[in-house]
């Protein structure tokens, strides 16, 4: 089964930005209780998406510069990204069907 | 439309807090068939603690731990858990049907333990700017606020925990309080007035939150001279109290004007086989451990009450 990969900030460009399918990015660090509990469901999608979407989660603590670019000031924050761009973001512990309608969008 | 299944149980506890994860265990040691319905995290408002020193026999642990630790519990005695979200509730044939969007659930007791949400500040901004410097999590956010100066609303348990938490990695933590004195327990607010980095502004109130894509500055207002003022700030932390979480409920039972469900010393409501512990209670202590107590209460009364309603 596919499982969320580590992106770092030296990665993005080549990881998300251009990335030929549409790409989950899971912003995180190892503090955060919320973002233990958000794991599991992007797990969950990474397998239901197997080929279609990209899972990527990317490390807060370590890579402030992507972090602060997007102006991540809590976590957990998903971003979806389609063709370099984000078109959508998901702020705070959701439930699956609310990550699976954000990621929806980059398929519409 | 999918055809929407049908599970019966014995025992369905509404909310995963400390005081559904008690009531869990019990109900499920007591050999009830017992299902947790849980909307979001685990542990409910302890999840986001970041450290809970108050909990009889153990001195000190992280609330997701603690969390955690009594949900496999429960769940090793037999609990089962869902993650939907309850969306209608109704009693027939003297049994509890309740709605989610996965489904029916029909189930002999029903324990309400939905606990408690923070209240917002209500002010211009503070929706916009949400995950962008304005948070009710400090244990969550305050990490991206390094070396900065943030603002902490409150004067209660919740706002010195957070506050001093924040401390870790804000240069500075402005305290802004509406009274001139301090609901918070006395450990904590000695430890907070010795905190270099933390400094108070009494009779103050928040009237806006300002900023382009991030919190840059709040609006603040003296609530005794009226006097109005500006402080630059890159987060506002929000911990000014709590209402339960009984919305869903309608006019299924009765509530105080808080909101809060009344319950007798057993836990139980007027209503046969519904009973309300924890945070959602009227009068409750509102800490884990008394939680805990309820939880457990509530899942005894609910053993005793389908032992005399449902004799096999």
């Amino acid at each position: 089964m596919a499982k969320p990969s580590d992106v770092t900030d030296g990665e993005w460009e080549a990881e998300v930005l251009n990335s030929d399918r549409p790409v989950l990015v899971d912003f995180w660090a190892p503090w955060c209780g919320p973002c233990r509990m958000v794991a599991p469901i992007v797990e969950e999608l990474a397998g239901e998406y197997d080929g279609k979407a990209k899972f990527l989660k990317l490390n807060t603590d370590d890579n402030i510069e992507t972090a602060s670019r997007y102006g991540i000031r809590s976590i957990p924050t998903i971003m979806v990204f389609n063709k370099g761009e984000a078109v959508d973001q998901v702020i705070g512990f959701r439930p699956k069907g609310d990550l699976k309608k954000s990621l929806d969008k980059a398929f519409a | 439309m999918p055809d929407a299944g049908i599970t019966e149980v014995d025992v369905v506890i509404i909310g995963g807090g400390p005081a559904g994860l008690a009531a869990g265990l019990y109900a499920a040691r007591a050999k009830h068939r017992s299902l947790l319905l849980e909307k979001g995290v685990i542990g409910g408002q302890i999840a986001l603690t970041e450290l809970v020193e108050n909990y009889p026999g153990i001195p000190s642990v992280n609330g997701f731990d603690l969390a955690q630790t009594m949900h496999k519990q429960a769940e090793d005695h037999g609990l089962e858990t869902r993650y939907e979200d309850v969306s209608e509730i109704e009693q027939r044939d003297r049994k509890w049907r309740i709605s989610t969007g996965a489904g029916e659930i029909r189930t002999k007791a029903l324990i309400l333990t939905a606990g408690a949400e923070y209240d917002k500040l209500g002010v211009p901004g503070e929706e916009r700017l949400t995950g962008k410097g304005v948070s009710y999590c400090a244990t969550c956010d305050a990490a991206f606020f390094k070396g900065q100066d943030v603002v902490v609303v409150g004067g209660g348990d919740a706002a010195l925990d957070e506050g001093l938490f924040t401390t870790r990695f804000a240069d500075k933590v402005t305290i802004i309080h509406r009274r001139d004195q301090l609901r918070a327990g006395r450990t904590l607010q000695d430890r907070a007035f010795a905190n270099d980095k933390i400094e108070f502004l009494w009779n103050t109130v928040v009237t806006e939150i300002v900023g382009e894509g991030q919190v840059e500055e709040a609006k603040l207002r003296n609530v005794e001279t009226g006097e109005e003022s500006t402080l630059s700030t890159a987060a506002v932390f929000v911990f000014i109290g709590q209402h339960p979480n009984t919305d869903f409920l309608g006019k299924l039972v009765e509530t105080d004007v808080g909101g809060h469900v009344i319950v007798d010393d057993w836990m139980k409501t007027k209503l046969p086989g519904l009973f309300a512990a924890g945070d959602v209670r009227q009068n409750s202590a509102r800490q884990v451990a008394s939680s805990v107590g309820d939880g457990v209460t509530a899942a005894i009364a609910a053993d005793h009450y389908i032992s005399d309603a449902f004799p096999d």
